[in-house]
């Protein structure tokens, strides 16, 4: 009985959570982007001409109706990956996003290779 | 048998990295332009600087190279670029668009005035939002573009001597 | 003369450097148990030559003797006095001079404290150690001499670089160096461990606080560094995931693993092999992170003055130092032969390094992947703050869970029965984000997650430790402060993420903008005069229409002359619940100034958890049990 409503909360809890997402998708993109003539300034935190113009053309591209990835490839295409601060995925790209996690899994993989001797 | 197999790993991954490392001192780290180099120009309207009319891209014609010149009258260097484009005037088989960028009207024909036209045609890109179309960092910057509306080089920075003579083989090449 | 007198100092260290080396290695091979008498007398001499060119290259700064280059380059008679000695390790000359410094001075009291404890590990660690300072003394006289001179001798210097002019950073760079270079001497222990041979525990016990000593510092030097960031450079961040910070966040990484796997080691002789990789890899780290930084082949908001031969010169120390370390470690052949139970104070520690293991992997992988794509694939790419948000973020939260159940478990083993309290807190912290959330603002799942787990962490550890102070002595309170402070920290993080505000407009003088609630009004623009540069002060007038309060702000755009610099001068109020943050720029040719007004609350208490975060490894160094 008790562990049931334990449960009954914990799910509960969840579905009034996912239901909660936030919406500012300008911000989130400005905050990706890369102020290529400054130093390691995002477009949303730099004040440079480069960074206004950028805003500019990122609003109306939004207001035009494209995507996030639509804007993004937009911009690589004029000025390389460079401009995009989470590097896409691909190819290239593909041990920047595993090996960390090869890491993880690696090492709990050794941690759990010294518990189990125990009960051999 | 594990142990080494980790220390082989190991010993390879680092060494690769230590590698990587030295070979990365001699690189040139320096903005490179090749990724716009190559592509086909995008669609685009941009408003001429003394009238209310749009050039597009269809406007390029296909018969001549078109030289994209990215200049603003408060920008110093492009004093200096000024004369080199006074020359590439001369080509026959080029057309120079002047795109104003950040700009006063009044100061920008003021400049060409003084300093002489070497647009055959003149545009503006008030907010410089156009521009980025031609992957621009700033003023000025010159983009060459082939009769099949494709970039085939691109010059950050006022144009030189130099620049002048890599222009003109490209277009001789034609 | 002053000159002529610091390159002497600087090559009697090297003498006296190598003639500790070379008596080292004769005084190992002896058959006798004594440390002869002459290394200590050698090592007295060394630190004294070291700390006394480092005294008179700060001297040099402070009576503005523009002979040598460094001072001429980074110094200027009109400079505060503070900002003259900030000046000697704010540049690269100078702070490779720190950085030998604070390498003798540990090894000097290194020797000290274990003079007599191992006669071969103790000269062992001298010699190692004694070979590192040799090669950066070599670096230091051979590439970045600080005392070269330049003529004629100039009349005036051309200034410091105005944005490092800020006490936070100045005291930065010592912090940092204490830490990370602080760690060679658990790299040379390590070493000497190795080549003698020495009992694990002995090992685990001699080293432990200088890693608490250099996890501390390493903390606080990244917490300066960040509050340097945040009120200086104008961005309203603190943390940027920039090369720079990457490269001191590696070796910290490197050290809390370490801080926490140095326990087993003493307590139960386990993981040997494991801490001395760590040992080695924290210095290793270092010394990549330095390479990294001032090799400039990364870009980043630090910029050292460039040169290739620097780089070069600290790549090859750096793979020799590898290459031996490498070549020492695998001749051991002696494999950990031990099991642990699932529920012990062993297994838990263990997990701690798991996670900073992945954090480590994560954080250099993203630092030098970009390297890596422009050799090999000539792509130039970026990885910035969504990357490591993206990828470290959900990891976390199994983090902070393990970190509040840890410190209670015992030693060996233990029979789990706590399960009726940790469900109590899970729905307490549940309750408690549930309120955050419902009264306040929306978040996504992942910071709901997050902030529950910090919530569990902070409230788990108050109640261990209330539980602990009834029975037993304070001795958990450092891990207790560390632990909780870093709960704190996360939480505070994630909240600030959330609640932030951003407004970002153009204004006139004159003029008022309404945006939500808030009304931003430009009152007057004034000129000021100050010491050493023009400011133009901005007034502005922030009304919150709904809570009723107002707040007078005044950002500045500074102009230095020596040398002529433009700053942001960032206007922030602070309180308890939340910072006011208002920069202005002035746009070119025109009337109107681009304002950002932010909103971040509970900055203060960022600050303060990271402080306590840190004060734990501090209070652990200096308690006895």
């Amino acid at each position: 009985m008790k562990n049931k409503l334990i449960i009954i909360f914990f799910y509960l809890f969840f579905l009034e959570l996912s239901a909660a997402e936030i919406n500012n998708l300008e911000s989130k993109i400005f905050k990706n982007l890369r102020c290529i003539v400054c130093q390691g300034q995002s477009i949303a935190e730099s004040n440079s001409d480069f960074a206004q113009t950028i805003k500019i053309v990122v609003r109306d591209k939004i207001n035009q109706g494209d995507n996030e990835k639509e804007i993004y490839e937009f911009l690589a295409e004029k000025y390389g990956e460079w401009i995009i601060y989470k590097p896409k995925f691909n190819y290239i790209n593909s041990l920047l996003w595993f090996s960390p996690y090869i890491v993880l899994v690696f090492g709990g993989l050794l941690i759990f290779k010294y518990l189990k001797r125990r009960k051999q | 048998m594990k142990i080494s197999f980790l220390k082989i790993i190991s010993i390879s991954l680092v060494a690769f990295a230590i590698i990587v490392f030295f070979l990365a001192l001699n690189v040139d780290k320096r903005y490179s332009t090749e990724k716009i180099v190559g592509k086909s120009v995008d669609n685009f309207e941009i408003l001429f600087l003394n009238n209310d009319e749009m050039f597009k891209k269809q406007d390029l014609t296909n018969d001549k190279y078109h030289l994209i010149n990215i200049w603003a009258s408060w920008c110093l260097p492009c004093k200096k670029e000024h004369p080199i484009l006074m020359n590439l005037k001369k080509e026959n088989n080029l057309k120079i668009v002047g795109i104003n960028f950040k700009d006063k009207k009044l100061n920008a024909n003021n400049f060409l005035r003084e300093l002489g036209n070497p647009y055959d045609f003149s545009l503006s890109d008030k907010d410089g939002t156009k521009s980025i179309l031609f992957g621009v960092y700033g003023v000025p910057e010159s983009i060459l573009i082939d009769n099949n509306h494709k970039i085939i080089s691109k010059f950050i920075g006022p144009l030189n001597f130099k620049d002048y003579e890599d222009i003109l083989q490209l277009l001789n090449e034609k | 003369m002053l000159s002529n007198l610091g390159n002497f100092l600087l090559f009697g260290s090297i003498f006296i450097t190598l003639s500790i080396i070379y008596f080292a290695y004769q005084n190992i091979k002896e058959k006798n148990i004594q440390i002869e008498k002459n290394l200590v007398y050698l090592s007295f001499f060394q630190i004294t030559f070291i700390i006394t060119s480092f005294l008179l290259l700060i001297f040099a700064f402070v009576f503005s003797d523009f002979s040598l280059i460094a001072v001429y380059q980074n110094s200027h008679t009109a400079k505060p006095i503070f900002y003259k000695i900030a000046g000697v390790w704010g540049n690269h000359e100078g702070s490779l001079l720190l950085w030998v410094n604070i390498m003798v001075i540990f090894s000097f009291l290194f020797f000290l404290f274990n003079y007599k404890f191992n006669k071969s590990y103790s000269l062992y660690t001298l010699l190692v150690q004694n070979i590192l300072i040799l090669g950066f003394l070599v670096f230091l006289i051979s590439n970045s001499n600080p005392f070269f001179k330049i003529l004629p001798i100039p009349l005036e210097g051309l200034g410091l670089n105005p944005i490092l002019q800020d006490p936070a950073l100045a005291i930065h760079p010592p912090l940092l160096y204490l830490g990370f270079v602080g760690s060679s001497i658990y790299f040379s222990a390590a070493m000497a461990a190795i080549l003698s041979n020495i009992y694990g525990k002995n090992f685990a016990s001699s080293i432990k606080v200088w890693v608490l000593i250099s996890w501390s510092f390493q903390s606080l030097g990244i917490i300066v560094g960040s509050i340097w960031a945040y009120y200086e450079l104008g961005w309203g961040g603190f943390w940027f995931w920039d090369p720079v910070e990457n490269a001191s966040l590696i070796p910290w990484f490197c050290m809390t693993a370490l801080a926490h796997s140095v326990l087993v080691l003493e307590k139960r002789n386990y993981l040997y092999n494991w801490v001395l990789i760590l040992s080695i890899i924290t210095f290793i780290s270092s010394v990549t992170g330095t390479f990294l930084v001032r090799s400039g082949i990364l870009n980043s908001v630090h910029t050292f003055a460039n040169d290739p031969a620097r780089g070069m010169y600290i790549l090859i120390f750096l793979s020799l130092m590898i290459f031996f370390s490498f070549v020492i470690f695998f001749k051991r052949k002696i494999y950990d032969n031990f099991y642990l139970e699932p529920v012990s104070k062993e297994t838990f520690i263990l997990s701690n390094n798991w996670f900073m293991m992945f954090y480590l992997a994560t954080v250099l992988i993203g630092t030098i992947y970009p390297i890596f794509t422009q050799v090999l694939y000539d792509t130039k790419i970026s990885v910035g703050p969504p990357f490591y948000n993206s990828v470290i973020a959900p990891i976390i939260i199994p983090f902070l869970i393990m970190m509040a159940i840890g410190p209670k478990i015992r030693w060996i083993k233990q029979k789990y029965n706590d399960f009726k309290s940790v469900i109590l807190i899970l729905i307490l912290s549940c309750a408690m984000n549930f309120l955050i959330f419902s009264f306040f603002k929306s978040y996504d799942l992942l910071s709901n997650l997050i902030i529950i787990s910090s919530l569990f962490l902070i409230i788990h550890s108050i109640k261990d430790f209330i539980i602990n102070s009834k029975t037993k002595s304070y001795y958990n309170l450092p891990s207790f402060l560390s632990h909780t402070g870093f709960g704190i920290l996360m939480l505070f993080i994630i909240l600030n993420h959330n609640f932030s505000k951003e407004y970002d407009l153009n204004i006139k003088v004159g003029e008022t903008k309404k945006i939500d609630n808030i009304e931003i009004k430009f009152q007057d623009l004034k000129i000021k005069k100050r010491e050493n540069y023009n400011a133009i002060v901005g007034n502005f007038n922030i009304i919150d229409i709904k809570k009723n309060y107002q707040r007078n702000l005044n950002p500045e755009i500074r102009i230095y002359d020596n040398p002529q610099t433009l700053t942001f001068e960032s206007a922030i109020k602070t309180n308890l619940k939340q910072d006011l943050y208002l920069t202005m720029s002035n746009i070119d040719g025109s009337d109107f100034y681009n304002v950002k007004f932010q909103i971040k609350p509970f900055m203060l208490w960022i600050w303060f958890a990271a402080f306590l975060t840190a004060s734990g490894g501090l209070l652990r160094t200096f308690l006895k049990k």
